[in-house]
């Protein structure tokens, strides 16, 4: 990849001829034009798109976030105001706290869980492709359902989890209709959804561990432990980047199973920030608000991206 | 005897295997189990506390999910836009990397990083000017603003130039001095050798599609334009204690993803394992 994206551009040799003939007479100039109608064909399909569907609202976004505008009437600019109150807004503060918390819960989960699933699945027995089918069918289950079938699972009242609680004497939380418990049921229910997908990255990542360092080791009188430690971490770690990575990325985007389990409440316990920029558009009409609300989150996740692409030099093996 | 001992050691690490994976099994797939169960209880025994065998099932729950939701229409259409949506992705995005990767041209680079850039927007912030967008165009309540923000995948391009670029460039070179042009190099060469990853995508494109909530949820109203996952969330809002309507409509969403998912299985783990390891 990084030598495709160099600023120079070194052309290659059968359109380099092309090009070189263009500057030479009318004919080659033709036939560079047909070069570019070429780029043009095979490009415009998914650039159309992209400009009309990403760049432009992108832009729009940033217009609409200078402004006051409830969607219905006439927009009325106000600079920056909007980010400044937002800044200033508890809100904003608590609704980022619950997105930071919501990963801060379910990072732990999922890569912990995943590697233990992936640590057992790397063995030879029989069934091994049973297991790993079955640990992966809640990835290809959509987030709504996944959400409403812990709803009911942690139903207060009369879901199986707090039955079971009570059979066996425990005490039984309020989960999603308590504001203490609202968030844990939201890391909860996503960290069952994903823990299929991470343990697939990180088996593929511990298979592709040579054997004969693995042997070495042993022969070395290397314990698991420091095997694990001193081997199998180190060498797994591109595939841990991923994870974290991939993880963060579609943790500051959490939304669907917050809105659908607890709505953000209740009284915003577990409100996250793209449910907030969608109650601020759609149930109080502070679009202007909620634009800039994106922008905000949007640099965000630029900033911990780039710091984490920056940072990864220090932990990940690229052998 | 230290044969002995390792044979039982061996055989103890064994069951203690078997008993891991097994664990983790029934809580993958118990709640799968449940949603069914809950499902098919006679909706007057639920507030009294489920039970795991149930006395007199009933499809009641079901006969009802039907009744108020034009079903079988929002199960089609949540094929029908996650088909196209991953027909779409494949040719748009298989294009543009063979331009990329094959069509040099000036400020290549600069195109490129600009498509890389969008692959840092997430739809989530781009929902709001999207809905405005769509709301001028008076495009709101259709299937096209269902599919537009998908046409086109960054991801899927970015992921396709780096299959490409694989492709030894001697195959396309002697294809070119037999006389083939882009068409013939794109379709015949390119496309079958970066297969693997054209599934890849395949698989993000369906599955992201599928589960796509939030974008319908601001885009469409009408019931016969709605997704599954959009109107699942609809029928929580309307049944608020009714679980067993609920879970039957989680039963009838689930299904026919997790058929899909075992006639695929090994392609969609394969699918998703692949974007990890590059």
């Amino acid at each position: 990849m990084s030598a495709s994206t160099a600023p120079s551009l070194a052309p290659r040799a059968t359109v380099d001829t092309a090009v070189g003939r263009a500057r030479r007479g009318p004919a080659s100039r033709r036939r560079g034009l047909k070069h570019a109608g070429w780029v043009l064909l095979f490009l415009l399909p998914s650039a159309i798109p992209l400009i009309a569907f990403v760049l432009v609202p992108m832009v729009g976004s940033a217009w609409v976030s200078l402004h006051r505008w409830n969607l219905i009437s006439g927009m009325e600019w106000v600079g920056l105001d909007n980010y400044a109150k937002l800044l200033g807004d508890p809100t904003t503060r608590k609704v980022f706290g619950n997105t930071l918390m919501y990963i801060a819960g379910y990072l732990p989960l999922v890569y912990v869980g995943g590697l233990g699933l992936a640590l057992l699945l790397n063995q030879a027995f029989r069934g091994r492709s049973f297991f790993r089918a079955a640990y992966f069918l809640p990835v290809v289950t959509s987030w709504v359902v996944v959400a409403l079938v812990w709803q009911w699972l942690l139903n207060p009242s009369n879901g199986l989890v707090n039955q079971a609680l009570g059979a066996i004497g425990l005490p039984e939380p309020g989960w999603w209709t308590d504001p203490t418990w609202a968030l844990p049921s939201v890391v909860l229910a996503s960290a069952w959804k994903d823990l299929g997908f991470v343990m697939v990255i990180l088996l593929a990542g511990l298979q592709a561990i040579p054997g004969d360092v693995m042997e070495a080791a042993r022969m070395d009188g290397a314990n698991a432990w420091q095997r694990f430690r001193s081997i199998t971490l180190p060498l797994l770690s591109p595939s841990t980047f991923f994870v974290v990575v991939i993880s963060l990325v579609n943790g500051f985007q959490v939304f669907d199973q917050v809105y659908v389990m607890t709505g953000g409440g209740p009284s915003g316990a577990s409100q996250v920030v793209v449910g907030q920029i969608y109650d601020l558009t759609f149930r109080y009409g502070r679009a202007g608000e909620a634009s800039a609300l994106s922008w905000l989150l949007f640099a965000l996740i630029l900033g911990v991206t780039a710091f984490q692409l920056h940072g990864q030099k220090r932990w990940v093996n690229h052998a | 005897m230290p044969d002995i001992q390792t044979t039982t050691s061996r055989l103890g690490r064994r069951v203690v295997l078997y008993l891991v994976v097994a664990v983790g099994a029934v809580l993958m797939l118990f709640p799968f189990l449940w949603t069914v169960i809950t499902s098919i209880t006679p909706s007057g025994t639920l507030s009294s506390g489920p039970s795991l065998v149930v006395e007199d099932p009933t499809l009641d729950a079901y006969r009802e999910l039907f009744g108020v939701m034009p079903v079988w229409r929002i199960v089609g259409n949540s094929f029908g836009v996650a088909v196209a949506t991953t027909v779409l992705q494949l040719i748009t995005s298989s294009m543009a990397a063979y331009a990329f990767a094959r069509l040099p041209f000036r400020g290549r680079n600069v195109v490129f990083a600009v498509y890389l850039a969008t692959l840092m927007i997430p739809l989530q912030v781009l929902v709001v000017p999207l809905f405005i967008e769509m709301t001028r165009l008076q495009l709101n309540d259709t299937y096209f603003a269902l599919l537009a923000p998908t046409i086109a995948s960054a991801f899927g391009v970015f992921l396709l130039k780096q299959a490409m670029e694989g492709v030894p460039r001697e195959l396309d070179e002697a294809a070119t001095i037999d006389g083939a042009g882009h068409l013939r190099i794109f379709s015949t060469i390119m496309l079958p050798l970066v297969r693997p990853s054209l599934a890849t995508l395949a698989v993000f494109a369906f599955m992201s599609s599928w589960n796509s909530f939030l974008w319908p949820l601001v885009v469409i109203r009408s019931p016969e334009l709605m997704t599954l996952p959009l109107g699942l969330a609809t029928l929580r809002g309307q049944f608020t204690t009714e679980w067993d309507v609920v879970m039957a409509g989680a039963v009838v969403s689930i299904i026919p993803i997790a058929l899909l998912y075992l006639v695929a299985q090994r392609h969609i783990i394969a699918g998703m394992a692949h974007t990890g390891i590059k």
